[in-house]
């Protein structure tokens, strides 16, 4: 039995003036699935997560979340969806419980001290119940945020960029906590700027100006991309960055500490472009990464929307 | 909808109470402006400084003198028979009047020549000279009718073919702080209650907080009355200490009906608040509705017929007063507390208040909405 999609939105849209923030986006997330929103800044995630959960109504396109029209039930939808957003929106004056407890009357929950009380325990800040949210750090502050945007059980939970600026071990636990989410059903959509996270997603979503890049898992993009890479190790070989990338057949070339790494589309352009400095630096084949991907990408559409402009 | 609506004002109580400038805005604001409205300005001025330059030193030009220091509208600061000192303390500020006594007056007075005084005011500030130089003439036609007897009875002032009697209305003495207290309530509301609700909406746009409200369930509608709620409590905890005020510390009379004045002042209320919140959502920064409230303020302050008089204005300003809700309040208050204005008199201005709370409210609820952006 097939379950119906959590998010299946076609031909989302948004324009702000005559800019065209998002456009005519397609995309489906099956129930429980970690979905990673990739993009540069400025790319329309925000905008998109925004119209998801009902904070704009897009101007074209149709969609349904958990099965409700996404124009006509935005009241419905506001109801089970979680929505963590890329600033801290809880109130910096009132304390961690206050915080909870609020969320918990806005949504009409029962057993409102319970609730409360467990969120609490569960996020380990009991002992600081009574503590000012805005005096919180950084990893704490989100933690709390994501403690309030899941405490009315919600099926689908958006977070835009939820760990920005926050501490590896804290980002760490969080991506343990949203795989915990979406165990017990949960489906996320979360958006982020980090290639290790993106990674630790059942599947991502690439979209840049607006338009949706790439789709599918992590190899999936990677196999779709269609980019070989090559990795060179020697003497002054993380020197050689500016020289390679000028070569025909390179796409781009970045150094990574004492290596270098080269991707293009055509494996045999590529060699043939580090051939000069095969005497000195051992070149060998790797697996393209997804950070060669997005920025390959996200080049190559950069040029378009210039030529589309000239 | 009612829990929603419980949770909105429970939170923005919590946030008021722990808001130190809070308490500032609900007490020390109404007392601060009583005091300076109720005990500084006055437009009645008394005590101001006089010269007298004479050189006829007789009983009459003293019966003068006497006579106008007793209308207590003047301090005599200086009596000199020099000629340009009285100037030179009147160009340097130290009087703001001379009267000068011609050296023939007794003679000229004796002989029924109808000698002259003239009276030299600096009129750089003609209100505060107004009420002293009208009660010039009165006092020397008072003073020399005492000294006028006997053969001289005939140089007194003839009389009048009518007799004008002086009836103020309302405010007998003609007490500056009768006036300004009650139109003070007009001015301490809208400063509050339209500057307050514009800060208040606007801070949850500019922390980011409001999107966060928007994605919940919460309608547009209960954050508003959410929003609303506390204020309002606030506006009457004001009203009562402007009001105690008045009633024990400047005395104002109160003719009117009590239950009037609050139901015309619940319905201000209201309407700074819907304006408080249609500012709110033309601007995203605290700043801006602060900046955007004191445009409002200044000519509510001095437009209104609070700080100046409505009818000295030309018509034009008239108009645009008209279009300011303080403009109508202020007019109740005085009415009611002043006039004892029954609901029949305070219909037409309560109608207009009405219409106002009603056009704002609706563009507040139709720009307000439930999305961002």
């Amino acid at each position: 039995m097939r379950q119906e999609p959590a998010i299946a939105v076609r031909g989302l849209t948004k324009r702000f003036g005559a800019r065209t923030v998002v456009d005519h986006i397609d995309l489906t997330v099956e129930p429980g699935r970690i979905c990673g929103f990739l993009g540069p800044n400025g790319s329309g995630k925000t905008t998109t997560l925004r119209m998801i959960c009902g904070l704009l109504i897009p101007d074209e396109g149709e969609g349904e979340v958990l099965g409700l029209d996404l124009k006509a039930k935005r009241r419905a939808i506001k109801q089970q969806i979680g929505y963590m957003t890329q600033k801290f929106g809880l109130f910096s004056d009132l304390s961690i419980a206050e915080n909870l407890e609020f969320i918990a009357r806005v949504y009409g929950l029962d057993n409102r001290k319970t609730r409360v009380a467990l969120a609490l325990e569960r996020l380990g800040l009991a002992s600081r119940a009574e503590q000012l949210a805005g005096k919180l750090s950084g990893g704490w502050k989100q933690r709390l945020a994501l403690a309030a945007a899941v405490l009315h059980e919600p099926k689908i939970l958006l977070l835009d960029e939820p760990t920005a600026g926050v501490d590896p071990q804290a980002r760490r636990e969080f991506w343990d906590q949203i795989h915990a989410l979406a165990r017990e059903g949960m489906t996320v959509l979360v958006s982020t700027h980090y290639m290790d996270e993106a990674e630790r997603c059942h599947e991502i979503a690439y979209i840049a100006y607006g338009v949706m890049l790439a789709r599918g898992t992590t190899d999936e993009v990677i196999a779709a991309s269609g980019l070989h890479a090559l990795e060179g190790e020697g003497h002054g070989a993380d020197r050689l960055a500016t020289e390679i990338e000028g070569q025909p057949g390179v796409a781009m070339a970045a150094a990574f500490g004492t290596s270098l790494h080269v991707c293009g589309t055509d494996p045999e352009a590529l060699r043939r472009a580090v051939e000069p400095w095969a005497d000195r630096v051992r070149w060998s084949q790797v697996s393209p990464t997804l950070e060669d991907v997005f920025i390959n990408l996200m080049r190559t559409a950069t040029d378009n929307s210039v030529l589309e402009q000239a | 909808m009612w829990e929603r609506i419980g949770a909105m004002v429970f939170k923005e109580v919590r946030q008021m109470a722990r808001d130190p400038g809070m308490f500032v805005m609900m007490f020390m604001f109404p007392i601060l402006q009583l005091a300076i409205f109720g005990f500084a300005i006055n437009n009645d001025p008394r005590h101001l400084p006089i010269a007298i330059e004479s050189s006829d030193n007789s009983a009459y030009s003293r019966a003068i003198v006497s006579a106008l220091r007793a209308t207590s509208y003047f301090d005599i600061e200086q009596v000199t028979g020099n000629y340009g000192e009285a100037e030179k303390m009147l160009s340097e500020g130290e009087v703001q009047f001379i009267l000068t006594v011609p050296a023939d007056f007794s003679r000229d007075l004796v002989r029924g020549d109808r000698p002259q005084l003239l009276l030299t005011v600096d009129a750089t500030d003609p209100a505060s000279t107004g009420p002293a130089v009208a009660a010039v003439t009165e006092a020397v036609n008072q003073a020399l009718a005492r000294d006028l007897i006997g053969t001289l009875a005939a140089r007194q002032v003839q009389m009048p073919p009518v007799d004008l009697v002086l009836h103020r209305s309302f405010n007998p003495e003609g007490i500056t702080s009768h006036n300004t207290v009650p139109g003070l309530l007009a001015i301490i509301l809208s400063m509050t209650m339209v500057a307050l609700t514009a800060m208040s909406v606007t801070r949850e746009t500019e922390q980011g907080t409001m999107e966060n409200l928007l994605a919940t369930p919460l309608r547009p509608v209960e954050v508003m009355i959410g929003k609303i709620v506390p204020y309002f409590a606030m506006g009457l905890v004001q009203v009562l200490v402007v009001l105690l005020a008045a009633a024990i510390v400047f005395r104002v009379p109160f003719v009117g009906s009590f239950g009037l004045l609050l139901a015309v002042t619940l319905l201000f209320t209201l309407v700074s608040l819907a304006l408080g919140f249609t500012l709110s959502t033309l601007v995203d920064s605290q700043v801006m509705s602060m900046q955007l409230s004191m445009l409002y303020l200044m000519p509510s302050i001095l437009l209104s017929g609070f700080a100046f008089p409505f009818r000295g204005m030309p018509v034009w300003a008239q108009w645009l007063s008209e279009l300011l809700p303080p403009t109508h309040y202020i007019r109740l208050v005085r009415g009611i507390m002043l006039k004892g204005w029954d609901s029949r008199l305070a219909l037409p201005e309560a109608g207009i208040l009405l219409i106002m709370l009603i056009a704002f409210g609706t563009i507040a609820v139709r720009r307000y909405r439930d999305t961002v952006a």
